[in-house]
């Protein structure tokens, strides 16, 4: 199968190693795929609550530009995902809210039909290439290290817009993958809250404590580092925790925030600059060193 | 069949003793989680303390965490929650003070909800019988009225929990019922309110209100139309309001999100202190190698900007 990708602006922006990491292992996983390259922003909520048709016709722009490549849309971003899934539903539920937006996009020369699937890589994962095939690109076992899912708000919620009842695995398909590798999943209640990015900008105060809450709890339950298939938790979870880290009583945090593909490199055995690894702000090399002394897979 | 839940308790004289206790009882294949509750009250421990009334979803007091979310137990099936007989976890709801077991105290919910004055203010003479409002003017509201003041959506609110001061979502919902009533009179000096800190612009649309409502409310998105409605009555010199401008300029530019402008922008270009306490993450994200240093574009940046155009001029 062959995807139309779509990497959102974050990995083309703050997180230029989420792309490089995703490339190297959707290259070994054998993922084809094609970049939508006119594909534009998809609002990450933020144009929606100014002018959610607006949103809305920008991402019919986008399912209608998969449609004619006749492929089912891959995304390596939580938000990208949690937008496009909203908007695909409130179109394909009111066929006369699609028709406007066909009226719109036809001066275009592009018609949205309603067939485009969308789907994180973190679901193409364990949905399409599923696990046992994954493990097979394995070398290295991740035994002995400790991951803490973060997932990002937008791949949980609203469930009704994600799938959930056709496909119930995707509520877990985080620790699914974590453990996958050998590695285990920690259960932190933080994995599936705001990671406080969306008001970075406006209340940096509460951002900050929201990263200095999560990240604290993975660290208090031993994590090596938290996984996320979600950049923009990234950019906040990585880039402020020097701030939120002086919130916590010893003033230290260290939790590396890695990118879901980066653990996957990890566990392919890929090099660390490969992966992007020397791009965090907060070191990634203990996590490197633990991956690296890890035993090699079996099978 | 037989269900085990694992019940979180609190004894205020005895706070050393809290913990979670589990009781394991026999339940009907229609039975409720508070039907399940309260068959534990009466046959096993008399000393569990929980809220309920009506048992039909009307009421609003058996809002409790359910495996860590938010519901009401009395609309929620155990073998919803338990296909497979799993042992179910209770907690009281969360953001409130714990009175005892599942009971908390709505305080700080009714302070927030009397701060944004939910009652209508009207002004001008007094009508000889009612205020009129048209139909229309009222139908979009129904949503909203369904409100029953369960607490769910404050207990899962994220921002409550790192910030007592957050009007919330129940009370930004409530506020928004009388901000788009034609009768009340106030609507201007309502958004200067929910304008100010802690107010619309401090929910991170997480979505948790919206997933936990019983009701369907959807404070969230009631939220986002009160910041849509404080910029179109003019109040636009807020981070919030920058923020959203600055988003939507950039991605109607070049069809993509310009992150460097946008922070720039949302702080404020003139806004020295906060421009040079964000300067070390720039900093380091420079040094990393990953500070977007240029705008990446759509291939068609154009037809972005004419879609943009056609939408936004209707």
């Amino acid at each position: 199968m062959k995807y139309a990708f779509y990497p959102g602006c974050v990995a083309r922006g703050g997180t230029p190693e989420l792309l490089v990491s995703a490339n190297a292992v959707m290259d070994r996983l054998g993922i084809e795929r094609e970049e939508i390259v006119s594909a534009s922003c998809t609002g990450a909520g933020v144009l929606q609550e100014r002018n959610e048709k607006l949103g809305d016709a920008l991402n019919v722009r986008t399912f209608a530009l998969a449609e004619k490549m006749g492929s089912p849309i891959m995304t390596i971003c939580s938000t990208c995902q949690g937008v496009m899934s909203q908007a695909n539903r409130r179109v394909l539920r009111d066929p006369e809210y699609l028709a406007e937006i066909n009226t719109i996009l036809a001066e275009e020369g592009l018609e949205y039909k309603g067939t485009t699937v969308i789907k994180h890589l973190l679901w193409v994962l364990v949905e399409e290439i599923g696990i046992e095939a994954l493990q097979k690109t394995f070398t290295k076992e991740l035994s002995g290290l400790k991951f803490a899912p973060f997932y990002g708000c937008y791949i949980v919620r609203p469930s009704d817009a994600l799938g959930f009842d056709e496909h119930p695995e995707r509520q877990t398909s985080l620790e699914t993958v974590i453990e996958s590798t050998g590695a285990v999943a920690v259960d932190n209640s933080g994995k599936t809250k705001c990671c406080g990015l969306p008001i970075l900008l406006i209340n940096q105060s509460n951002a900050i404590q929201m990263v200095a809450n999560h990240t604290g709890e993975a660290k208090d339950l031993d994590a090596d580092a938290m996984v996320t298939p979600c950049p923009l938790c990234h950019l906040n979870l990585d880039g402020y925790q020097p701030k939120a880290a002086k919130r916590r009583p010893s003033g230290k945090i260290d939790l590396p925030i890695l990118h879901l593909p980066q653990m996957l490199g990890l566990a392919m055995g890929m090099q660390p600059k490969e992966l992007g690894l020397q791009r965090h702000i907060i070191s990634t090399k203990e996590v490197i060193g633990k991956a690296a002394a890890a035993p090699a897979a079996v099978g | 069949m037989e269900q085990t839940l694992r019940v979180k308790r609190f004894d205020p004289e005895n706070p050393g003793a809290s913990g979670y206790q589990e009781y394991t009882i026999e339940v009907e294949e229609t039975s409720t989680i508070l039907d399940a509750l309260i068959k534990i009250r009466e046959e096993i421990d008399g000393t569990l303390s929980l809220r309920c009334s009506c048992r039909a979803s009307i009421c609003g007091s058996c809002a409790m965490r359910v495996n860590g979310q938010a519901k009401l137990v009395c609309k929620t099936r155990v073998n919803a929650v338990a296909p497979n007989g799993e042992t179910i976890t209770i907690d009281p709801p969360g953001n409130m003070p714990v009175i005892t077991d599942l009971v908390v105290d709505f305080k700080p919910f009714w302070d927030k909800m009397r701060a944004v004055e939910p009652y209508l203010r009207p002004e001008g003479p007094v009508p000889e019988t009612e205020y009129i409002a048209s139909a229309e003017s009222m139908d979009h509201l129904v949503g909203v009225v369904n409100c029953i003041m369960c607490g769910a959506c404050v207990s899962d609110c994220t921002v409550l929990e790192v910030d007592s001061n957050f009007l919330g979502p129940a009370a930004l919902a409530k506020a928004y019922r009388f901000v788009q009533d034609p009768r009340d009179s106030h609507k201007q000096d309502r958004l200067s309110v929910l304008n100010n800190y802690s107010g619309v612009w401090d929910c991170t649309r997480c979505m948790q209100c919206v997933e936990v409502c019983p009701k369907d409310v959807n404070p969230m998105g009631r939220i986002m139309k009160l910041r849509d409605l404080a910029m179109e009555a003019g109040f636009n010199n807020t981070s919030g309001s920058r923020h959203t401008e600055s988003f939507a300029k950039s991605v109607k530019k070049n069809g993509r999100l310009d992150e460097t402008k946008l922070a720039v922008d949302s702080m404020g270009r003139f806004n020295v202190p906060a421009l040079l306490d964000s300067a070390p993450v720039g900093l380091r994200a420079m040094r990393k190698g990953k500070f977007p240093w240029k705008a990446h574009k759509s291939s068609e940046p154009e037809m972005v900007k004419r879609v943009f155009e056609k939408v936004e001029g209707e």
